[in-house]
């Protein structure tokens, strides 16, 4: 008997203990900017927009939330970060605290408009929310400096000690650092009793309802969670390149964020760290070649994934449940 | 102030045009097709393309616009579209945000990045003017046509969605594809042309509007916005919902760039996001339904 419910607990607590690839994994990345310093620039992006993918992997792949705005989030922490670094002090991790806070709440704010509503309206409310968003920035460019951006920010030295340098070096463990500390956060919510029930309610909503569980409050917990996130990714892109603009609020963003996890991987948190990498690889690749024309390629590589690829990665969310759950 | 509303009710009624295929799309399939703009452009460039390099006349250009973007539209439902019905939402948007990307990429390949204009006929350029002072209406003769023209499109649709046997059986799919398709109604087939005419009409409208709204390779990204938002609010069930959210759209627009230029689409964002709160499923849906 207690062998039986031991081994069912194991079983049960199997996808929440570390592997050993996994240690792996990180070492790698944490080897990355030491051993290929010449790329730091690269690396730092690839970090920023792998935490990007990972905060809409909370929301689009263990909640089940289609967002095509989610770069609302990233552009009110970049702004948040900005503003804050340009008005108030120029400390870079009370800044990122604040690009996480500036996240957050507006996440908070609107989420009660993405819990309720088909796929097709959360797909416009979600749109639709970036857009203002980009309306306002630019009409209140006294404040954000409109369609020029906020230029020439000063961000002060790490931890008082280590100034950003031109090479991006420490940039590039900073952002590294801030994606390592994000990922154990969403690891633990994922494998907590709030992970366990957004995923049972992106099967079936009606079930978790039933059982007695407020999908409205958790839908609305963890879309607050992943905008803070996507608010920190934001305001590490504008602490590390000195640099906030519309740009930040366009909808390519928010459709590269979403082709970036897809590629990685919907509902499996390495997913946005793996796509972050692809992509940004692709993405130089491509524009190396044809500059001009990248986003052709882009486009095909996507028809053609979701087409023709393979079952994971058109279905990530039929897989998932039957392999018994990864991390 | 007339004018205004004349020029709002111009460019709704080109909004309708060019998203009432994506509207049957959606309604018919549950299919969320980002990519319908890129049909809308593909209809601009064959006009300016016509016309710049082939010295085409502005009338005949419009319906070899139709024309070639509803057989493109007929090919790309059989070989791409078609696999994607069943597929979730999700893959859905992938797919056609793809296409979109394709679509732009290719446009600033082969014409170039540049906005085009288009060099309208001499009779499409006079301007009519009635009455005087605040309440005058100046009817610029482009947006006469475009008005003509889609509310003849308009009536002549709803009577071929009213009174034709074609009409009748695309209303039986879209209100529940599996009991029209137990009934004997090639649903595949009826989907075919529905989907290839809601191609020609984007491409038509977008040939028709070259003018107002502008045309360059990022057109499909730009209109994206308002023909879900015209397919979303209008609802899907049927020709008069979509056309109502068209025209309120246009007029909003027109008169929020207007009145407060700096707040641009605000106004119409807002609007919609309160709308879609306020009635999730649009604003004219039928009370019965699946």
């Amino acid at each position: 008997m207690s062998a039986g419910s031991s081994s069912v607990a194991a079983r049960l607590l199997a996808p929440s203990r570390w592997r050993a690839w996994e240690i792996v994994a990180w070492l790698l990345i944490a080897a990355a900017p030491l051993l290929f310093s010449q790329h730091a620039p690269l690396i730092n992006e690839v970090a920023i927009f792998a935490l990007f993918a990972l905060s809409l992997d909370l929301i689009l792949g263990y909640a089940g939330i289609v967002s095509l705005g989610h770069a609302a989030y990233f552009g009110a922490g970049a702004y948040g970060a900005a503003l804050f670094a340009k008005h108030v002090m120029p400390d870079p991790l009370v800044g990122l605290a604040v690009g996480t806070a500036a996240g957050a709440l507006l996440g908070a704010l609107t989420s009660p408009m993405i819990v309720r509503g088909t796929d097709l309206t959360r797909l416009m409310v979600t749109m639709g929310i970036a857009l203002v968003l980009l309306e306002l920035a630019n009409k209140f460019d006294n404040i954000t400096g409109g369609i020029d951006g906020m230029q020439g920010l000063v961000i002060g030295p790490l931890l008082g000690r280590f100034d950003f340098d031109l090479g991006d070096h420490v940039a590039s463990i900073y952002s590294l650092i801030v994606l390592f500390v994000a990922f154990l956060i969403a690891r633990r919510i994922v494998h907590s009793p709030l992970g366990a029930s957004l995923q049972a309610l992106r099967d079936n909503r009606l079930r978790v309802s039933a059982i007695g569980l407020s999908v409205q409050a958790r839908l609305a917990v963890v879309y607050t969670l992943g905008a803070a996130l996507a608010g920190a990714a934001g305001a590490l892109l504008t602490q590390t390149t000195g640099f906030a603009s519309l740009d930040l609020f366009e909808f390519h963003r928010s459709a590269d964020v979403l082709l970036i996890l897809v590629v990685g991987g919907v509902g499996w948190l390495y997913g946005g760290v793996a796509g972050a990498i692809v992509f940004k690889l692709m993405q130089d690749a491509l524009s190396s070649i044809t500059p001009q024309y990248w986003t052709f390629w882009i486009g095909l590589f996507l028809v053609v994934l979701v087409l023709v690829g393979r079952e994971r990665l058109v279905r990530p969310w039929t897989w998932l449940p039957q392999r018994g759950g990864r991390p | 102030m007339l004018t205004l509303l004349f020029d709002g009710i111009a460019y709704g009624m080109l909004l309708f045009i060019l998203a009432l295929g994506l509207a049957v799309t959606m309604g018919l399939m549950n299919f969320i097709n980002l990519a319908h703009g890129a049909f809308a452009m593909a209809g601009g460039y064959i006009l300016i393309v016509l016309m710049q390099r082939h010295g085409w006349p502005f009338l005949a250009c419009l319906p070899v616009a139709f024309v070639v973007t509803a057989v493109a539209g007929a090919l790309l439902e059989r070989t791409l579209y078609r696999p994607m019905y069943g597929k979730p939402h999700l893959d859905q948007v992938l797919f056609s945000i793809g296409l979109t990307f394709m679509a732009v990429a290719a446009v600033d390949y082969l014409v170039g990045s540049s906005p085009q204009t288009v060099q309208l006929p001499g009779w499409l350029r006079t301007r009519f003017e009635i009455g005087t002072g605040h309440w005058q209406l100046g009817m610029g003769a482009y947006r006469l046509f475009i008005v003509a023209t889609c509310v003849a499109l308009a009536l002549g649709l709803q009577a071929i969605l009213g009174r034709t046997r074609f009409g009748s059986r695309l209303r039986a799919a879209v209100d529940d594809p599996r009991v029209a398709a137990g009934l004997g109604i090639p649903v595949n087939r009826v989907f075919l042309v529905t989907f290839a005419v809601g191609s020609g009409l984007a491409g038509l409208g977008g040939a028709l509007g070259a003018d107002i709204l502008g045309l360059d390779p990022t057109f499909p990204l730009k209109f994206m916005v308002y023909f879900l938002i015209v397919c979303a609010v209008g609802g899907t069930s049927s020709i008069t919902g979509p056309l109502v959210a068209a025209l309120v759209l246009g007029i909003a627009d027109v008169m929020g760039k207007y009145y407060v230029p700096k707040l641009g689409a605000f106004i119409v964002y807002v609007l919609m996001i309160a709308i879609l709160l306020w009635r999730p499923q649009g604003l004219f849906v039928r009370q019965a339904g699946r």
